[in-house]
């Protein structure tokens, strides 16, 4: 895929043949640093030490009015497992247990949807696929709050949606049809399906479609023909997908605020919390390395599951 | 397949309205002339008008296109040379390695996560310097950490789309140095360090998680506007307001779906 070259042999002491000229070793050392330097170090400088900053912050403690305490403690941890003040409750571990639960649904909705929608995109005429490819574009690139707020307009009391639901008996005429978990997946669906599909039709473009044929003159089922000439052909695009849609799906914090109400707060509802009102950052901080977890834990099932 | 054709499509038809009710039902609603209510009045193109006299609007728009302008521009050169340095110099296999994922990470960390730990760094930094109180230069600043990770990720696999023949063809015919960059390296990867800064200049509008984070109260942006006036309830301004932010994504899109397909041609 790269084609790095490899150094040849070198010609001296301290020489080597690099793109074709000889050079110093050193000098080449020098003149690679100097141009890697400025962004290397502003990659270390804001991101590295400061990730590694948050697991130093969140063995600290939060002092009275909000400042940071300096000592080792692994209290925050303990009050990440629910064990406070007043003994054990499960509502940290319920946040992130549905943390990962509305991150997987709705990566797997979207994966559902995304299929019919790719392949229908995949097979129009040219001029027509470019048109829905813009479709497909356009709400990747709108702003999230944006769309969530067109969300937050459509299920409101006044418009169709929600006088449908109070006809059937769902909601009591003349509320909104947010905040609750419909709300929630309907923002969360619709903001991660472009996330979704756009890589996916990337492989669904490519696909072969011989060996769709082949497969079904040989009478495997629909199920057989996905699992077994579908599926091998487009997991590259949809690992992409998966990937960038269930990391920022479990740490949403802006769907689930507008959309959600406390009901439904997620991990990233809760780190905010601590980052903004409470001014807890320790425990935010724990939080955030508790967010890392679940992601590692996220993409490991997928990974499981992908073998299979 | 044949039975199952109308499903597919009806599927993807509804995926597609999906993805766009909510959107039109704002612009329809934005020129409805209301000030409470969702019922209509009839058309009007009153709370456009509004927008453009409200300073807090215009000072977000000012500071959205500000902060992407700025932090686009030294990503750029900070990510481009980056990427050169990452593809172009005979590094040992182990800290090609590292550095990769230190690239990645941006990519593959939740928002969220980066945001906490900019917060953290500005708040010890602040002990040294008054320049990371948030605000302007702290957004900035957020902004460059994660897009010098996308801009390197363009860059490089434009670089590793090049030959080395290339280099080794001008290398040949005498052009060395600072004139081969220029004249040979530089144009042929003028396409990558495009798209990588036109992704960047897109992310920086588009981000709210990390803005959110690292804004001051002077230092608005505009999702974050919308964001602290929608948790006051429905308006429409803020109807008139989402409907351009729209629009606006839509002539971007199309701008840079014309500009690579000029660049195919």
């Amino acid at each position: 895929m790269k084609m790095k070259p490899a150094p040849d042999e070198a010609p001296g002491p301290g020489l080597l043949i690099w793109y074709g000229n000889i050079h110093r070793r050193r000098d080449l050392w020098w003149r690679g640093s100097a141009l890697m330097g400025p962004g290397l170090l502003w990659l270390l400088v804001f991101l590295a030490l400061p990730t590694c900053g948050l697991v130093i912050l969140s063995l600290a403690q939060r002092g009275d009015f909000g400042e940071i305490h300096w000592v080792w403690t692994l209290n925050n941890y303990q009050r990440l497992l629910g064990f406070g003040l007043f003994g054990w409750t499960p509502d940290h571990i319920f946040i992130l247990g549905r943390s990962l639960v509305v991150g997987l649904v709705t990566t797997l909705i979207c994966v559902l949807l995304a299929y019919p929608l790719t392949f229908y995109i995949a097979t129009r005429p040219p001029k027509m696929r470019t048109a829905l490819l813009l479709l497909l574009i356009v709400p990747f690139w709108t702003n999230v709050v944006v769309r969530t707020y067109a969300w937050m307009l459509l299920l409101s009391p006044q418009l169709p949606p929600a006088k449908i639901a109070a006809w059937l008996g769902a909601i009591p005429s003349g509320s909104p049809l947010f905040p609750g978990s419909l709300a929630t997946y309907l923002g969360l669906v619709s903001t991660f399906l472009p996330f979704l599909a756009l890589p996916l039709y990337s492989s669904v473009e490519r696909l072969n479609w011989e060996l769709l044929e082949a497969a079904r003159d040989l009478y495997a089922s629909r199920w057989q023909v996905f699992t077994q000439a579908i599926l091998p052909q487009t997991r590259p695009g949809l690992t992409v997908g998966v990937i960038v849609t269930f990391i920022p799906a479990m740490a949403m914090f802006v769907v689930t605020d507008l959309l959600g109400g406390a009901k439904y707060m997620l991990i990233g509802n809760l780190i905010q919390n601590q980052f903004g009102q409470s001014r807890d950052w320790p425990f935010g901080a724990a939080l955030c390395l508790a967010l890392m977890a679940l992601t590692m834990i996220g993409l490991r099932l997928y990974r499981r599951w992908g073998r299979s | 397949m044949n039975v199952r054709r109308p499903l597919v499509a009806a599927v993807a038809i509804l995926s597609l309205v999906f993805l766009y009710l909510p959107s039109l039902a704002v612009a329809v609603f934005s020129v409805n002339n209301a000030r409470y209510g969702l019922l209509w009045k009839g058309f009007t193109w009153k709370w456009y008008q509004q927008l453009c006299q409200n300073e807090a609007i215009l000072e977000a728009a000012v500071n959205s296109l500000l902060v992407a302008v700025i932090s686009t521009a030294a990503a750029t050169v900070l990510g481009t040379a980056l990427a050169l340095a990452l593809d172009r110099f005979p590094w040992p296999r182990r800290l090609t390695q590292a550095l990769d994922i230190l690239v990645h990470l941006p990519v593959v960390t939740p928002d969220i996560i980066m945001a906490a730990a900019l917060v953290l760094t500005f708040s010890l930094l602040r002990g040294f310097a008054d320049i990371f109180d948030l605000g302007l230069t702290t957004l900035v600043l957020g902004h460059i950490t994660f897009q010098i990770s996308f801009v390197t990720l363009v860059v490089r696999s434009r670089l590793a789309a090049l030959s080395r023949d290339i280099d080794e063809a001008a290398r040949d015919l005498y052009a060395t140095g600072p004139y081969l960059f220029r004249r040979v390296t530089l144009p042929l990867l003028a396409p990558g360090i495009m798209a990588g800064a036109m992704l960047a200049f897109t992310l920086s509008l588009d981000d709210f998680i990390i803005s959110f984070f690292t804004h001051g109260p002077d230092s608005v942006t505009l999702p974050i506007y919308i964001y602290s006036s929608v948790r006051r309830g429905i308006s429409p301004e803020i109807h008139a307001l989402s409907t351009l932010v729209l629009l606006a994504t839509v002539v971007l899109v199309i701008l840079a779906e014309r500009l690579s397909r000029f660049r195919a041609d």
